[in-house]
C-alpha cells in the first residue's frame, strides 16, 4: 500500500522539505495549515482566516504550500478584484485553468453576474475537471476589501462549501482581526489563526539568505544587526527592512573598497554606516527620496565626496507660486482658521488696546490651541473682512478676488465646509501647514506670527 | 484463516487506518451541518415530529403550510431539516410526490434571480439545460399560472428558504407575497419552510405577506445541559461499529472513552461551554486536534485540547499589538492617555504627537526620537491596522489635513496592559510610562 517514497498528509516529504526550507521561521505555521487541510481527498478544514501583521509572510506561505504541493486552488487578491463580478470571473477561471490571452480572445470561462450563477458554475467547473474528490482551495487576499462589497458575498463564501456541496476550503488573508469582520445577523465563524510578527532572530536569520556574494555570511549577520538597531524601533516590516539593507549596503562596504577599513573593523566601519542609516530612516522610508535616486546619490558620494545633505526630496521645498492676491487670502484664511472670532477685534482695529493673557486663560488656551485641534471654519465674511484688513492699498472686491478664492479651493489650500450652499453662507477652511505659510508670508514682508494667537 | 486475514490487514495499513480515522471524523467535525444525534435527544424531538407531520401532510394530503424555523446560529436548523428530509425521503411516495425547491437568501439577492432558480430547480418548460428564459414578469406569470393550475391533487412543492429574513429585504417582498399568497388559497399545494437566526423576524414582512402567513414558528435554542455536551463530544470522536478494523475502533473508542472522564479535558470543555453552548463551536474546536491525529500522533493529548482552546479564545488585538513596533506602541500609549484625559472625546494626530514628544523629552533615555514624518507613518499604519479609526463626522477622503482628522482608539485598556506585559523586549521607559495610565 505505502509503496514508493514516503508520504505525510499524501504528499512526497522531499516537496514537504522544499516547502519547509522554503519559508523559514514558519515551521509551526505551516505544520498547523497541512494538518487543517489534511490528505487532500479528505474532507478539509472549510474556512481558515489567517491574520498577522505586514510582512509577517502569510500569502507567502499559502502560495508555496499550494504550488509546492500541486494542489488544485486558486488565489485571488480583493484589491485587483473590485467588483463582485471580477471576483467571480478570477476564481472561475483559475479553477477551470482558463487564462483570457490574445489566442482566446481574453475571454473569462464564463460570464457570471451574481453569487448564485457563481456557485453553480463553480460546482460545474469542479466536476468537468473531475475533482469532487479532491480539495479545491480559494485563496482570498486582502479578505478586509469583502466588507465592502454586496452584503452577501463574504457569508457566501465563507459556506461555500455547504452551498456547492463540494470539497472546498476557503482561506482568508488580511491583517485586520476577525472582529471587524462580523455584520448584520453573523455568519459561519471561520478558524482563525495568528501569524506573529517575526521575532528580532527570526528576521535576522531570513535576512542572511540574501547575502550578496563576496562576502561572508558573518560580515552581511553584523550589517544587518545595525540596520535592524536603527530601523527596527520604527519598522518592523520585513519587506521594508529589507529593502532599505539591500539599498544601503554598497556604502557599508565603501571603507572596505577604499581600503580605509577591513571586515574586521566593525567598529569603523559602523561609524561609517550609521548617520547614514539614519539619514535614509528620513528620507528613503518615508519615500520622500526615491530608491534609484538615493543610489544615484551614494554613487556621487563616493566619487565626489559631497555629503548627502543637499538631497532635493520632494516634500521639503514647499514652494508654490501665487498671484499676489491670492497670497493675502490664503493668509486671511489662515488667520481666519487658526483666531478665534474674539480676537480680531484686538488685531486687526486700530484702537483696541493690548491683549494680556492670566495666567488661567493660558492654560486653558493651551489645552485648546488651534495648533493642536486644526482649523476651525469661518465664514467669507470674516475672510474678506481680515484680507481687506491686512491688505496695502485699496482693493475692489471684483470677480477676480472672488474668483481666486474658488481656485484656492479647487487647489486644496483652502476647503469648503458643509457644501450645502455653494453662493451663500458658505464656510471655509485653511489646510496649510504654518510651515508653508511662513514662507508664504515672508515672500510679501507679512509677519504672521505677530497676528496669531496662539504665540501672542 | 479469516482471523488471521483480518489481524493481518490491520498491521498492513496502520497508515489505512489512521487514514479511515481522518475520513469518518473530519466528514462529522468540519462539516457544520453534519448531524450528532444525541444532541439533545428530547429537546429537538418535538420540533422535529411537528415539522416532519406538517410537510407529510402536504404530500398526503394537499394541504398547504407555512412554518419558520427560528433559532441562533449554529442551534441545528438546516440539520433538523435535512434529517426530516432524509427520513421522509425514505417513503417512495413522498419521493414521487412532492418537489424541493432550495433557496438560500445569500444567493438569491433579488426576486429576479430566485425566480430563475425555482424555474430552474422545478424543471418548467422554458429551462433548456441549466438556462432559464424570459423575462422576470414572464417567469413570474409563467410560475403562478403553473401553480394556479395545479389542484389538492397535483404534485406538492416544497419551498425550503435558508436565511429567511434576507428574503424579507426584497423590494415590495415580491416572492414572499407569492409564495404565501399561494399557499394561503386553494392552488397547487405548497408548504413553505423559513429557516432565520433573527427572532423579530415577523416584523420585517409587511402586512398583507403577515397575514398571509400560518405564524407557524419552530424555536431551536441551544439548551444543551453539560452532560450532554459531553455526549456530543464523545459521539464526535467515537468511530461507527461499521468501521472496517475491529481492533483499531475498539482500541480508539476506549481512548474517547478515557478522554471524556479525563478532569483536564473536562475542565476546559466546561470552559467552553460556559462561554458559548453551540455545537459548531465545539467542532470548531475540535478541528486543530482531529487533524493532528496521525500513526506518529496516534493519541489526542491533553495539549492538543489546551492548545486548540488557546487559538479558540486568543485574543486578536493583543495579538495584533503584539506585532507592533515600539513607536507604534508609544503612540497607542499616547492615544490611550488622551482617550482616559479627554474622555470619549476624539483626538487628532497632533495632539498624539505632542504627547508622544512630551514623553521623549522627559523621561526617554533608550527610545530614540523621530522626526514627525516618522511618527506620521507610524500612524497611518495604526489606522491601516485598523486600531484607530476615524471618528464620525470626520471628513473623508482628500478633506481636510490628516494631522487633524479626529481619531478615535480602538484599544481597551486592559489589552494595552496584557500586550505590554507580554510585549517581547519592551522598553522599560515604555512600560512605566503606560503603568502611569
Amino acid at each position: 500500500m505505502a509503496a514508493g517514497p514516503p508520504t505525510v498528509f499524501g504528499h512526497p516529504t522531499e516537496q514537504l522539505a522544499d516547502l519547509y526550507s522554503s519559508c523559514p521561521s514558519r515551521h509551526y505555521q505551516v505544520t498547523q495549515l497541512l494538518a487543517l487541510f489534511g490528505q487532500n481527498n479528505h474532507l478539509s478544514c472549510p474556512r481558515v482566516f489567517l491574520y498577522g501583521p505586514t510582512g509577517s509572510g502569510k500569502s507567502h506561505v499559502i502560495s508555496s504550500i499550494l504550488n509546492t504541493l500541486k494542489l488544485p486552488h486558486a488565489l485571488v487578491n480583493c484589491v485587483e478584484c473590485y467588483t463582485s463580478r471580477l471576483l467571480y470571473d478570477h476564481i472561475l477561471n483559475q479553477v477551470a485553468l482558463v487564462t483570457p490571452a490574445p489566442d482566446n480572445d481574453y475571454t473569462n470561462y464564463s460570464r457570471c453576474d451574481n453569487m448564485n450563477d457563481f456557485v453553480k458554475t463553480l460546482r460545474t467547473v469542479i466536476e468537468d475537471r473531475e475533482l469532487q474528490e479532491e480539495t479545491m482551495y480559494i485563496v482570498l487576499d486582502k479578505a478586509e476589501r469583502l466588507r465592502e462589497m454586496d452584503m452577501n458575498i463574504l457569508p457566501a463564501f465563507l459556506r461555500l462549501g455547504e452551498l456547492t456541496g463540494c470539497n472546498v476550503c476557503v482561506v482568508l488573508l488580511t491583517e485586520i482581526v476577525w472582529e471587524k469582520f462580523r455584520a448584520g445577523t453573523g455568519m459561519c465563524e471561520p478558524l482563525v489563526l495568528h501569524f506573529p510578527d517575526y521575532t528580532k532572530d527570526e528576521l535576522l536569520e531570513i535576512l542572511s539568505s540574501d547575502c550578496p556574494t563576496g562576502y561572508t555570511k558573518d560580515f552581511y549577520m553584523s550589517y544587518i544587526n545595525i540596520v535592524l538597531s536603527v530601523f527596527y524601533m520604527a519598522c518592523r516590516n520585513l519587506n521594508e527592512i529589507r529593502h532599505l539593507a539591500l539599498l544601503n549596503f554598497p556604502k557599508f562596504c565603501e571603507p572596505i573598497k577604499k581600503g580605509e577599513a577591513t571586515e574586521e573593523d566593525v567598529h569603523k566601519l559602523w561609524r561609517n554606516i550609521e548617520p547614514h542609516l539614519r539619514k535614509a530612516l528620513q528620507t528613503v522610508y518615508l519615500r520622500e527620496v526615491s530608491s534609484a535616486q538615493w543610489e544615484r546619490m551614494q554613487e556621487e558620494a563616493a566619487t565626489q565626496e559631497s555629503s548627502s545633505a543637499n538631497i532635493k526630496t520632494l516634500t521639503g521645498k514647499v514652494n508654490m507660486e501665487l498671484p499676489f492676491y491670492s497670497k493675502f487670502l490664503l493668509i486671511a484664511a489662515y488667520l481666519a482658521s487658526y483666531n478665534p472670532a474674539r480676537t480680531d477685534r484686538r488685531f486687526f482695529l486700530k484702537h483696541a488696546g493690548k491683549m494680556k493673557k492670566t495666567v488661567q486663560q493660558m492654560k486653558r488656551d493651551e489645552r485648546a490651541s488651534s495648533q493642536l485641534l486644526g482649523p476651525k471654519p469661518f465664514p467669507l465674511d470674516r475672510l474678506m473682512a481680515i484680507f481687506y484688513s491686512i491688505v496695502e492699498g485699496k482693493v475692489a472686491p471684483t470677480a477676480n478676488i472672488y474668483s481666486q478664492i474658488s481656485s484656492l479651493v479647487t487647489l486644496r489650500l483652502m476647503t469648503q465646509v458643509g457644501s450645502d450652499d455653494q453662493l451663500d453662507g458658505a464656510k471655509f477652511k485653511c489646510t496649510v501647514g504654518l510651515d508653508f505659510m511662513r514662507s508664504i508670508a515672508r515672500t510679501v514682508n507679512f509677519d504672521i506670527i505677530r497676528y496669531l494667537y496662539d504665540f501672542v | 484463516m479469516s482471523k488471521r486475514k483480518s489481524t493481518g490487514s490491520a498491521a498492513m495499513s496502520e497508515g489505512a487506518c489512521y487514514s479511515e480515522l481522518q475520513r469518518v471524523l473530519r466528514e462529522r467535525v468540519y462539516k457544520i451541518s453534519a448531524p450528532c444525534d444525541v444532541a439533545g435527544e428530547n429537546d429537538l424531538d418535538k420540533p422535529r415530529r411537528h415539522l416532519l407531520d406538517l410537510i407529510q401532510r402536504c404530500s398526503s394530503m394537499g394541504e398547504s403550510n407555512s412554518a419558520l424555523i427560528i433559532g441562533p446560529r449554529g442551534a441545528g436548523k438546516t440539520m433538523l431539516l435535512s434529517s426530516v428530509l432524509a427520513e421522509l425521503k425514505e417513503n417512495r411516495d413522498f419521493r414521487d410526490n412532492v418537489l424541493e425547491v432550495h433557496l438560500n437568501g445569500l444567493l438569491q439577492t433579488d426576486d429576479r434571480i430566485a425566480l430563475k432558480e425555482i424555474t430552474r430547480q422545478l424543471q418548467l418548460e422554458n429551462v433548456v439545460g441549466n438556462r432559464v428564459f424570459g423575462s422576470f414578469a414572464d417567469n413570474l406569470a409563467f410560475l403562478l399560472e403553473a401553480l394556479k393550475k395545479g389542484s389538492r391533487d397535483s404534485q406538492a412543492v416544497l419551498f425550503v428558504l435558508e436565511e429567511f429574513d434576507l428574503f424579507a429585504h426584497h423590494k415590495n417582498q415580491t416572492l414572499l407575497y407569492n409564495l404565501f399568497d399561494v399557499a394561503q388559497s386553494q392552488q397547487a399545494p405548497i408548504t413553505v419552510i423559513g429557516l432565520t437566526c433573527r427572532l423579530d423576524v415577523i416584523e420585517l414582512l409587511e402586512k398583507r405577506v403577515k397575514s398571509r402567513f400560518s405564524h407557524r414558528q419552530i424555536h431551536l435554542f441551544n439548551s444543551l445541559t453539560f452532560d450532554q455536551y459531553l455526549r456530543v463530544f464523545r459521539s464526535l470522536l467515537v468511530l461507527p461499529a461499521e468501521f472496517r478494523d475491529k481492533k483499531f475502533c475498539g482500541k480508539w473508542n476506549k481512548h474517547v472513552e478515557s478522554l471524556s472522564d479525563d478532569p483536564g479535558v473536562t475542565s476546559i470543555l466546561r470552559k467552553l461551554y460556559d462561554t458559548s453552548k453551540d455545537i459548531r463551536t465545539l467542532k470548531m474546536f475540535l478541528m486543530l486536534p482531529v487533524a493532528r491525529i496521525c500513526p506518529s500522533h496516534p493519541r489526542l493529548e491533553m495539549s492538543d485540547f489546551v492548545e486548540a482552546h488557546k487559538i479558540l479564545t486568543a485574543d486578536s488585538k493583543s495579538n495584533t499589538l503584539h506585532g507592533l513596533s515600539v513607536l507604534e506602541l508609544c503612540l497607542v500609549v499616547a492615544m490611550r492617555r488622551l482617550s482616559d484625559v479627554f474622555v470619549n472625546q476624539p483626538f487628532n494626530f497632533q495632539m498624539v504627537y505632542n504627547e508622544y514628544q512630551k514623553f521623549v523629552q522627559t523621561r526617554s533615555y533608550a527610545v530614540q526620537s523621530f522626526d514627525r514624518p516618522v511618527v506620521l507613518k507610524a500612524f497611518e499604519h495604526l489606522q491601516q491596522m485598523e486600531l484607530v479609526r476615524a471618528a464620525e463626522g470626520a471628513g473623508i477622503g482628500g478633506r481636510g489635513q490628516k494631522e487633524f482628522r479626529p481619531m478615535l482608539l480602538m484599544i481597551d485598556k486592559s489589552q494595552l496592559m496584557q500586550a505590554i506585559q507580554k510585549y517581547p523586549a519592551c522598553p522599560t521607559e515604555v512600560k512605566h510610562w503606560a503603568n502611569t495610565l
